[in-house]
């Protein structure tokens, strides 16, 4: 394999993004970082925590997915290759906390 | 050159996207263990007393930055820049080494204060976890330093934009694992 672009093969869909978006979207995660930290150390918002961080983090999680790796432009099957990974994750991490009794 | 795909996806691509689920499954593995152990030390130092968030926050903030760099660079071989792509190949790769360079400081400092790898639950779990994450970043930084070289000696023009597309999707992916593990094991102590 030559390593050259596969054109022929479905390079990505995504329409011409400008850097100027990359770069706002690197904000957002930055400004959300900053966010996280921030909710860490506001001891009003300790019954939230945890709700809070969550959002947070599959908020910066998506927009790095969705943007940076390009898969809200690119093909369905890539979605579906990676959301199955993902979700048995998610699904193998709540079933062994599950087990162990992490729930209460 | 490679062919036509029966799935309308380059081969190349898929195969990434694949390798990228099967790693979802891996940490998954890796993340539940350390939080089905978290807590339950009988010996210290305990995570509160160790973990620094300040600085952690720093390097958390420089592989963010990595990522941004890493799809500047596809942009750039895009568009045939190839100046431009080797800077931000470049960049992307020393912010990685930067990264990597916390990592060390991090692990010496809780050696330093007298929690090795096999000290208590958090210890094990907490070392494997973003040990392995680190590996991970490691053999990016690898791959995007061959690619600096490739563009260097000028074997890398916009004819090989998805052999960059491929390595920036291993290294967002690495980006998007640390910020699951940035909120679940420093943020939620």
């Amino acid at each position: 394999m030559s390593g050259k672009s596969g054109a022929t093969a479905g390079h990505s869909t995504e329409p011409h993004v400008s850097n100027r978006f990359y770069v706002a979207i690197a904000v957002i995660l930055a400004v959300f970082t900053a966010l996280e930290v921030m909710v860490f150390y506001v001891e009003a918002l300790a019954p939230f925590l945890f709700a809070i961080l969550m959002v947070l983090m599959v908020v910066k999680f998506a927009l790095v997915v969705m943007f940076f790796m390009h898969l809200k432009f690119d093909r369905p099957l890539l979605t579906g290759v990676f959301a199955g990974g993902l979700f048995m994750a998610i699904f193998v991490i709540v079933a062994l906390m599950a087990v162990f009794g992490k729930f209460g | 050159m490679e062919g036509p795909s029966s799935t309308g996806v380059s081969n190349r691509k898929l195969a990434m996207w694949t390798f990228i689920g099967s790693e979802c499954m891996l940490f998954g593995t890796l993340i539940a263990t350390y939080l089905i152990y978290r807590g339950r030390n009988v010996v210290g130092p305990y995570p509160d007393e160790l973990l620094n968030i300040p600085f952690i926050t720093v390097t958390t903030f420089v592989l963010l930055m990595s990522s941004l760099m890493m799809v500047l660079a596809l942009a750039a071989i895009e568009r045939n820049d190839l100046k431009k792509t080797k800077i931000w190949l470049f960049m992307t790769a020393l912010f990685g080494l930067i990264f990597l360079g916390g990592q060390y400081y991090e692990f010496n400092h809780f050696v330093h204060e007298g929690l090795p790898l096999s000290r208590n639950l958090f210890s094990s779990t907490f070392f494997v976890l973003t040990g392995t994450h680190g590996g991970h970043v490691a053999g990016g930084v690898i791959w995007l330093g061959t690619l600096f070289v490739r563009a260097t000696q000028g074997k890398l023009d916009a004819t090989h934009a998805e052999t960059v597309e491929i390595a920036g999707l291993y290294w967002h992916f690495v980006d998007v694992i640390w910020i699951v593990l940035f909120t679940l094991i420093y943020l939620l102590v």
